[in-house]
């Protein structure tokens, strides 16, 4: 007796979701968090949108890309940490006694991410216009936007899950969450590269991919179609899935390998 | 070519540990298909450590191991498919319920949709679960969890299934349970049961053979009658009643073998003629009147037999085989 891979992934993707949406405190942290900062944010630097040279009309159009951003990484590290926890406490070893092939594993938990992913993407939306955001490339833009969080969770979710499987360890997922966290300040979250003041900061945001990323989805709402920044957005992220998977893969092969 | 009814073949298998010591040690076991085989040995004796490597989850670091007839190095997808297996601890998702776990590990097997619904329903009735069978398992207890196990373990059918210390922490009714559903498995369906405990009790019940292994290496294999008969004879222990000496006690007892350890305030020896001497001793110790509260006779038990080659006592919970009487 063999399963299909669909049905291997389908099987896995639709636990790893139960799991997620059974813990309300996660759905609403991975959800009400990225929406306070984004308050805050807005409100509290509302004035830098009266900067000479600054991209958009209002701060809270500017700085929609972030809570998308923020809950990508959020399911990312509650994905990695589930699976660490898979590992810790030897529900991997039973799924690894099945015929289940490796990769039906990763499919399944990235699928998890990507449910999550989309859920977040279409409530901070929803939100967002609720408060007034204009996004300037219209219903098709959302879209868009809604398409590149999910890859952008995707890419996250796969080092979420490189992690897991290196460390075997939830502590070490989870302790890898404030690194993920600075990496975002550290990139064009705030503001837009060519005003960061400090040349080192500039220096350092514009090697930070995840600078790409936002500026891919904040291209969407202040700017409209604009296709180099989209190019790269979608190349930065399509770029960080494919190593992230890859090292996943890896990873994986190396904790079944028998 | 895997032979249609193979058990599990081990010949000189080694696993070592980097910064360890060897947690098994060139062991050799050999079960027949249909046979219980119990793993004895206290905690660190290396017997999960075996399980591991049986059921794939480990590389030996030598030595040879075939189960069901496959190399579990060479050919692990053979053995995984042909094999169940409860390890230690009952590794289940506390957000899912317990027939969404039994459905899961069935699309993983390969079963269909229908076959699917119709197993996990004869599992869970089986195990005694369908009332709790749409509750999450985070609200399950310990006796219940292990149940899951076990029918998570039986989802495809294995001609062999491991066992890994399966009633460690379960109330005495749970325990018993598993053991009627263990023993039905290799009695009914000629299910290979390879069971590792550190109870003495529950290897002498369910194992049709027994293996001891301590610190690594197996040091006494066999039924767990032939085991104890090799201990020899039963012994009688005695505690004075007030007013009747130790000494006393001791002298009368004397008589019918040598003395060996005993509860504190207590007498005990080993029995020259077997059992057979209890009624003798009984009559000896009332023609000289000396009173007794409790009076014991103990059948040597597995525990003896670790004693005997180890040295020591195994840890855990004893189940010697006690035929008590009260004077």
């Amino acid at each position: 007796m063999s399963s299909s891979l669909l049905v291997q992934v389908t099987s896995l993707a639709r636990r790893s979701t139960l799991r997620t949406m059974r813990q309300p405190a996660v759905v609403v942290s991975a959800i009400l968090f990225p929406m306070m900062f984004f308050a805050i944010n807005a409100y509290g630097l509302d004035a830098a949108a009266s900067l000479p040279g600054f991209p958009a009309d209002s701060y809270l159009d500017f700085a929609f890309a972030f809570p998308l951003i923020q809950a990508a990484l959020f399911g990312a590290i509650t994905a990695g940490a589930d699976l660490a926890r898979d590992i810790e406490s030897g529900f991997f070893d039973r799924l690894s006694l099945t015929p289940m092939r490796p990769s039906a594993l990763l499919l399944g938990m990235l699928a998890g991410v990507v449910a999550l992913g989309l859920l977040q993407g279409v409530v901070f939306l929803a939100v967002g216009l609720l408060f007034g955001v204009d996004i300037k490339s219209g219903v098709a833009g959302m879209v868009v936007i809604v398409l590149l969080t999910v890859l952008v969770a995707l890419g996250f979710g796969g080092i979420g899950a490189m992690l897991a499987l290196r460390t075997g360890s939830v502590e070490a997922v989870e302790s890898a969450f404030p690194l993920f966290f600075v990496s975002i300040f550290m990139s064009s979250i705030n503001l837009p590269r060519d005003l960061i003041e400090a040349d080192w900061f500039r220096w350092v945001a514009t090697a930070n991919p995840i600078s790409y990323l936002v500026e891919g989805i904040r291209s969407l709402v202040i700017t409209g179609w604009d296709a180099q920044a989209l190019l790269l957005g979608f190349g930065f992220a399509f770029g960080i899935v494919a190593l992230s998977i890859a090292g996943a893969s890896a990873f994986l092969q190396t904790r079944v390998a028998r | 070519m895997a032979e249609k009814r193979a058990g599990i073949e081990v010949e000189n298998l080694v696993r070592e540990f980097r910064k360890g010591p060897r947690a098994v040690d060139g062991i050799d076991i050999s079960v027949e298909p249909g046979e219980i085989y119990g793993f004895l040995g206290p905690n660190g004796a290396g017997k999960s450590t075996t399980v591991l490597v049986l059921t794939t989850l480990l590389p030996p670091t030598s030595g040879t191991a075939r189960v069901a007839g496959y190399d579990v190095v060479k050919d692990g997808p053979k053995v995984r498919a042909a094999i169940g297996a409860a390890l230690q601890e009952a590794a289940l998702d506390p957000f899912l319920t317990g027939r969404e776990h039994l459905n899961l590990q069935a699309a993983l097997h390969g079963l269909g949709r229908k076959q699917r619904k119709r197993r996990g329903e004869e599992l869970l009735e089986r195990v005694g679960l369908e009332e709790a069978a749409d509750r999450r398992v985070r609200g399950y207890s310990g006796g219940m969890k292990r149940r899951l196990d076990l029918a998570l373990a039986l989802v495809h059918e294995p001609r062999i299934l491991f066992l890994d210390e399966p009633t460690t922490g379960l109330d005495p009714q749970s325990r018993s349970a598993l053991w009627s559903e263990v023993s039905r498995l290799a009695r009914d369906e000629g299910v290979t049961v390879f069971l590792t405990t550190q109870y003495l009790e529950e290897a002498d019940v369910l194992a049709d053979r027994v293996g001891i292994i301590d610190r690594g290496k197996i040091v006494a294999e066999g039924t767990p009658e032939k085991l104890k008969a090799e201990i020899g004879r039963p012994s009688v222990e005695a505690t004075p009643a007030e007013g009747s000496g130790r000494e006393a006690v001791a002298r009368v007892l004397s008589r019918f073998g040598e003395e060996i350890a005993a509860q504190p305030g207590a007498v005990a020896v080993r029995l020259m003629g077997g059992a057979g001497d209890l009624a003798d001793v009984v009559r000896a110790l009332d023609s000289e009147d000396v009173r007794v509260t409790n009076l014991r006779l103990d059948e040597p038990s597995l525990d003896d037999v670790f004693l005997e080659k180890t040295g020591r006592s195994l840890e855990g919970e004893g189940a010697q085989e006690v035929k008590e009487a009260q004077v």
